[in-house]
């Protein structure tokens, strides 16, 4: 079979250099987010000997339970440490206490090889040491299962960065390469299993590696670092664990988020690039894949082309999201709102739009609520409080946190990706009651 | 500092949030933490709400710890009367801003705004959800019914305010529509449906009736004993969940209303658990065992249906409701069984195992345990997940909620003749343990149909978890291989007890190893 492919035409260019210069409209009110605590949902599912001790309240519990729906795992790999009235008030001490509910922890679940205390927004407020207690408990209980510390609170972490903070702990675990080590790459930002495996046999057949992933799949697989590791984003929330990599001598490769045919192969290209891969040996082993996400994507450009898109910030994603959306599907994006933008890291995918896109940082839902109003957009890429009320108006959703937890990235992903932002539209022509 | 994995209430602010919910022309304004918002989708996502819940968060961050936290509160709040025009302003503070002691009252207070502001008190660190929906609707009440002082005129007979259902309740939206039904055949006005669907002003009305029906008191208790206090307003605090918890309530109202029951009420037919009950394909229910768990009003009322009205054992009883242990220790003791008074569902969890049951009656929690055991499972009380806002009408109270409730605790049971069927064919090709019963849908109590290996996993996770609950332990029975076989003759749902009961026979005989026939003796010992 033949297959006739045109390059889409974007639907809005730019010249690269307005990106620095783009005016950010930053407001102050309520911030329609999750904490950083919540990134625990992927988190534990990913690294399978760590097991998350939230020390927070009530709250935190009640948060975990209701944000994601996840109560299918008998026995999860996370829990709440709540903190009580009698540990407020002195009347407990509240290191013994937490080290009583490790130790009991601990006993009933041997299994679990990392130990990670998480802080919460109680615990940060009260000034719990968390660092140093777990530098108690991994004293008392390492190397049958070591302890670290790292805070995921809503006061300092917007959702995903409750994965950054993770990582960024994480860093300091991390074994010294070997003196004259060869250049390896550590792919950073958690991804989904079979996309970890997709990327393997393109960098095999790159002939780049040792290639490893940050977080790892086991506590006990952590890569080694030092001035011969490269490091790449695989995820844009990642910047401090980046900042740490730095710090170990890591040297980062800067590119696009590998979203779409086009980010996937910016992305590959930038790591091609550094490990001196020649552009023929390039083409030839990502041609295929290049060739298969353009015509995945081509699927759902009739229904999204044309189409104006206001994504609303969740998970710092949505610059890559917008520029997917711009230039491989045509969509005219509206608004691109991201809880934090780290220019540094989402600077070339700015870049890569025109300056006609209004980008904001932070939030102040209802004059964003209002924004939507009067531009009356075709899409809105919003977070799960926010969805049911913008379709009860009649307006079209595309829940913001499904981008987190699905297999997104890189070539054999494009066109679901595509897929899921055009589902809620072709959903909508489809069904003939409501409005 | 407690354990938690799941949790049965949230915290107390999110009660405050249900009220708030329930309510037109309320806005909530929340000091809390980014992150807080959250609870948002309890609203727009399990109940399904079409509009957001009316609550302002101040959404601070930890860069504003060191600066002004009290004046981000102070915008939000002039910020949220002015956009949404309330008629009442709640002002409170969730777990984190309780720690930075702001004092929203007083701040909101000093705001000076155009709007009665009702400030909360949410102790996070000591209470818990149902508590602060109660107290937040005490406060409204106390706000806007109080300060009229006592009507005037002598409130009329026959009206009625029915207090308690609300956003995020067991089927409160449907319930009542049930009880409406029977107050208007009685002849009775009703003055006022509070919280759910009343604004403040209708609050206020509140004293001009003759009487209150607390339809659950986990919510308006505290609002209803006040009322009482205040205005002499008689409670019925009957819960019309059953059909003779429906009759007792019936006769409630209509004393407290001074009215007579009009016959076509109890006989209009509408009603048919008692019929469906009584019928002979009914038997095969009797004695079934039955572990109940769940807020203190349901648990209670299905405990008395369980028993009185379709025939089975109550084997467990518990609530997670702490506030009204009493009422759930008061019917454990009536079912002769230990009251399980917890809100850590690993206990309930052990509970649920430790008694054997044939079904479980419970919230979300048991729902997950029960799957877990492969024993069928009914949910009856909050918190629930999504599909237990169903789309159907589906009350638990009144003769049509019995209804509802024969049909959803019974089909999940397999059938008596099925049930005999697999008894007598254990080694049937298509008709076995792992195939499930045929009206239960995937992973719904039948055993995993993918491996034969995984048949018995249930059952000896039962059995592992529940050797600290059992302590027979003196020195495990060993089963020779004959008795092990025969054992395994016996349906799935009921081999767990016969493992059990065989080996505490056995334990107290000083029977070992255990035989065939020590199996056989043990059942003609305990019986069925």
């Amino acid at each position: 079979m033949t297959v006739v492919y045109s390059a889409p035409v974007p639907a809005q260019t730019c010249a690269p250099e307005t990106a620095d210069r783009r005016d950010v409209l930053k407001q102050r009110g309520q911030h329609e987010v999750f904490c950083g605590l919540t990134s625990i949902m992927w988190l534990h599912r990913k690294m399978q000997d760590a097991f998350f001790l939230i020390v927070g309240s009530r709250t935190c519990a009640h948060l975990m339970q209701s944000a994601a729906g996840v109560m299918i795992f008998a026995e999860p790999r996370f829990a709440t440490a709540i903190i009580d009235e009698r540990d407020l008030a002195g009347m407990a001490d509240m290191n013994e206490e937490l080290d009583k509910v490790v130790t009991r922890l601990l006993t009933r679940r041997s299994d679990i090889k990392l130990l990670v205390l998480v802080g919460s927004c109680p615990s940060e407020v009260i000034k719990l040491d968390l660092p140093r207690a777990a530098s108690r408990l991994n004293g008392e209980h390492s190397p049958v299962c070591r302890v670290m510390a790292y805070s995921g609170s809503g006061i300092e972490t917007t959702f995903t960065q409750g994965e950054d903070n993770f990582l960024a702990a994480l860093v300091a675990d991390m074994p010294a390469e070997a003196p004259g080590a060869p250049a390896s790459l550590v792919v950073v930002g958690a991804l989904g299993d079979v996309v970890e495996d997709q990327m393997m046999r393109v960098f095999d057949g790159l002939g780049v590696g040792p290639v490893r992933f940050l977080p790892s799949r086991s506590s006990t697989t952590l890569p080694p670092v030092g001035p011969n590791t490269r490091f790449i984003l695989a995820q844009p929330w990642v910047g401090t664990c980046a900042q740490a990599l730095e710090r170990r001598g890591a040297t980062r490769i800067s590119a696009p988020f590998p979203l779409g045919e086009e980010g996937s192969t910016a992305w590959y290209s930038a790591i091609a690039d550094s490990f001196g891969v020649p552009q023929a040996k390039f083409d030839a082993i990502t041609g295929p894949g290049r060739e298969r996400a353009r015509r995945a994507v081509e699927r759902y450009r009739p229904v999204l082309e044309g189409k104006s898109v206001f994504l609303f910030p969740d998970s710092q994603l949505e610059p890559s999201l917008a520029r997917f959306l711009s230039r491989e599907l045509s969509t005219s994006i509206v608004e691109i709102g991201t809880p934090y933008l780290n220019r540094d890291v989402v600077g070339p995918e700015l870049a890569m739009m025109p300056d006609s896109v209004r980008v904001s940082e932070g939030q102040d839902v209802e004059r964003q609520i209002d924004r939507v109003e009067s531009d009356n957009p075709d899409l809105i890429i919003c977070g799960m409080g926010l969805g049911n009320p913008f379709e009860a108006q009649g307006r079209s959703t595309k829940w913001s946190i499904e981008f987190v937890f699905t297999p997104i990235q890189g070539y054999e992903q494009a066109g679901d990706l595509a897929e899921l932002i055009a589902r809620p539209l072709m959903r909508r022509s489809l069904l003939k009651v409501g409005t | 500092m407690e354990l938690t994995v799941w949790t049965y209430e949230g915290p107390p602010h999110v009660g405050a949030m249900r009220i708030a919910n329930s309510m037109r022309d309320v806005h909530f304004v929340l000091h809390a933490p980014q992150g807080d918002t959250y609870a948002d989708l309890l609203f727009t996502m399990i109940e399904r709400n079409k509009k957001r819940p009316p609550v302002t968060y101040t959404t601070f961050q930890a860069r504003d710890l060191s600066g002004d936290t009290a004046e981000i509160f102070k915008i939000a709040a002039r910020e949220a009367v002015e956009r949404f025009k309330p008629q009442a302003l709640l002002v409170g503070a969730s777990c984190t801003a309780e720690l930075i002691q702001d004092d929203p009252g007083g701040l909101a207070k000093a705001l000076g705004l155009n709007v009665p502001v009702v400030p909360l008190e949410l102790p996070s660190y000591q209470k818990k959800e149902n508590w602060g929906a109660a107290e937040t609707f005490y406060r409204l009440v106390r706000a806007f019914a109080g300060g009229a002082g006592k009507p005037d005129v002598a409130p009329e007979q026959a009206s009625c305010n029915i207090l308690g259902p609300s956003s995020l309740g067991f089927r409160n939206r449907d319930d009542i529509l049930e009880v409406k039904k029977i107050v208007e055949a009685l002849g009775i006005r009703i003055n006022t449906i509070a919280p759910l669907g009343a604004s403040p002003a209708d609050l206020a009305r509140i004293p001009q009736a003759n009487f209150n029906i607390v339809l659950y008191p986990e919510i308006a208790d505290n609002a209803a004993r006040w009322l009482k206090r205040q205005f002499g307003q008689e409670m019925v605090a009957t819960t019309p969940i059953g059909v003779g918890a429906t009759q007792d309530f019936i006769k409630a109202v209509a004393e407290a209303a001074g009215v007579d029951v009009p016959a076509s009420l109890v006989e209009s037919g509408a009603e048919r658990l008692s019929w469906y009950s009584r019928s002979i394909d009914s038997n095969y229910l009797t004695g079934k065992r039955v572990f109940i768990f769940g807020d203190a009003t349901h648990a209670v009322a299905a405990a008395r249906i369980a028993s009185e009205e379709l025939g089975f054992k109550v084997c467990g009883l518990g609530t997670y409701s702490r506030e009204f242990a009493r009422d759930v220790r008061e019917a454990a003791a009536k079912y002769g069984v230990e009251p399980l008074i917890s809100d850590n569902h690993l206990d309930v969890e052990d509970a649920i195992i430790a008694a054997q049951p044939e079904l479980v009656l419970g919230t979300q929690m048991e729902r997950h345990a029960a799957k877990r055991l492969r024993i069928p499972c009914a949910v009856i009380s909050s918190p629930v997940h999504v599909q237990d806002f169903p789309a159907r009408y589906s009350p638990q109270m009144g003769f049509e909620g019995a209804n509802v409730i024969f049909d959803s605790w019974v089909h999940p049971l397999m059938m008596g003749l099925e049930e005999h069927l697999l008894q007598m064919f254990r080694g049937d090709f298509e008709f076995n343990d792992d195939a499930g019963s045929s009206h239960l849908g995937h992973g719904h109590g039948g055993p995993a149909a993918n491996a034969n290996a995984a048949t018995d996993v249930a059952e000896e996770q039962a059995t592992a978890h529940a050797e600290p609950v059992a302590a027979v332990a003196d020195g495990d029975p060993s089963w020779t291989q004959d008795a092990e076989r025969e054992l395994r003759k016996i349906p799935f749902f009921v081999r767990g007890k016969a493992r059990r009961n065989t080996e505490s026979y056995a334990a107290q005989n000083g029977l070992n190893p255990i035989t065939i026939e020590t199996l056989y003796d043990a059942k003609a010992h305990f019986g069925r």
